[in-house]
């Protein structure tokens, strides 16, 4: 079947410049020309954006969220890092 | 996917600029003339330098802060300073620069970074100074910057300034230490503040007259705010800040002037701001010497790196075979 020769594509849509792109959804295509045009027929029939990128969903290489614990564990126990953890003077008006 | 268009240059530029007039961003995909390129690639890399050159100095602190608590937040913030180099060097690589151009050129002295770190930090209130004065006033500058016209840039500036806002509250934070501490630790204080003052002021650059590549960077919408205005901003706030922290600043033309609604101060020695910017800072060759040193003794790790994934490569062949 030729279906199964058809790559999966995760789409990003730019909704306004200066935004970043968003992820919305997938689709499947021969190639990254064709995966744009059925991005735009599916995903911005109500002008949802102003840039689409496609990418195959084979190559993103993604984190574990069953890992989350070990992964992120160094960034738990530093408060530090947060401004609220500085307690300065109410006279500085929120530096 | 490339967009054939036979529009003249000057009706590009016409578009171009009507965007920009507009407030819409431009994004790297989008025409654009070859000085605003050339215009961004040389802020971006010269801030993304500047964050780099900037982990030297308080880098020195690291092993002699005075509680591992203030260890801990130095190291978190050097840290910052590194992931915000990255960022910027990302932004200005999406308009068609390669990271090694852009390192080679602070590398050789063709690209400039923030004079201020050319400064050496003497006592462990610099740390504080440098937070409260140098973060701040580039807290100042980064702010106005989350509205250029660049997208990429634009996009940046608003995640470091959510990241940078502790960094000048630690900072404020030792100032405030050591300004209700001994005689000595009060002295030690004003005493980096003296020496940092100056050069934090000189940060935003020179007179909006005496700029080289205002003009356009304004027209253009990459920079929102003059370098005086900028400055400006930054004195009114320092000023009051001061007062709580019962220091002064070394500036005797300092003074409230009603008319203006802002702060009178006295005027920058450029002479010393053009030895400082020209190479001439008393740690200028330090700075770019340790960076070359530091990039040259981690090559093995970027060889080894390479190595490593050759191995693999080879091993899924093979089991491939």
């Amino acid at each position: 079947m030729a279906e199964e020769n058809m790559h999966l594509y995760e789409v990003f849509i730019r909704s306004k410049r200066g935004l970043d792109h968003k992820h919305v959804g997938s689709l499947h295509a021969e190639d990254p020309e064709q995966a744009l045009e059925y991005a735009r027929d599916v995903y911005t029939r109500r002008n949802e954006g102003v840039s689409i990128w496609v990418v195959k969903s084979s190559d993103i290489f993604a984190s574990q969220e069953d890992d989350n614990a070990s992964f992120y564990d160094p960034m738990d126990d530093k408060p530090y890092r947060h401004a609220t953890h500085y307690v300065l003077p109410d006279s500085l008006n929120n530096m | 996917m490339s967009i054939s268009t036979d529009k003249t240059e000057a009706e590009l530029m016409a578009a171009f600029q009507a965007r920009i007039d507009d407030e819409q961003k431009i994004e790297p995909k989008d025409w654009m003339p070859d000085a605003y390129r050339k215009n961004l690639i040389r802020q971006i890399s010269q801030h993304a330098h500047s964050e780099v050159i900037g982990m030297q100095p308080e880098g020195n602190w690291i092993t002699r802060a005075p509680t591992l608590r203030r260890k801990a937040i130095l190291l978190a913030k050097v840290q910052d300073e590194g992931g915000h180099g990255l960022y910027l060097y990302s932004a200005a690589e999406t308009l068609g620069v390669s990271r090694e151009e852009m390192i080679a050129a602070l590398q050789s002295g063709e690209a400039k970074y923030a004079s201020i770190f050319n400064y050496p930090t003497l006592t462990w209130a610099d740390i504080g100074a440098i937070g409260w004065l140098v973060d701040g006033a580039a807290i100042v500058n980064q702010v106005s910057l989350q509205r250029t016209s660049y997208g990429p840039y634009a996009r940046g500036m608003v995640r470091i300034c959510k990241e940078e806002s502790f960094h000048q509250r630690q900072g404020y934070e030792i100032m405030l230490a050591l300004s209700r501490g001994s005689d000595a630790q009060r002295e030690m204080a004003q005493d980096a503040i003296n020496r940092f003052w100056w050069p934090s002021l000189m940060m935003f650059g020179p007179h909006d007259a005496d700029s080289a590549h205002s003009g356009k960077s304004m027209q253009w919408k990459i920079k929102r705010q003059s370098n005086d205005e900028l400055r400006q901003k930054f004195v009114d706030q320092s000023v009051k800040q001061v007062e709580v922290l019962n220091l002064s600043l070394p500036d005797p033309d300092i003074k409230w002037n009603e008319e203006r609604g802002h702060y009178d101060f006295g005027e920058i020695d450029w002479d010393e701001f053009k030895r400082s910017m020209t190479g001439g800072g008393p740690c200028s060759r330090q700075r770019v010497a340790h960076h070359v040193a530091a990039h040259e003794e981690g090559a093995w790790v970027r060889d080894a790196l390479r190595a490593y994934r050759a191995k693999q490569k080879a091993q899924a062949e093979q089991a491939a075979a």
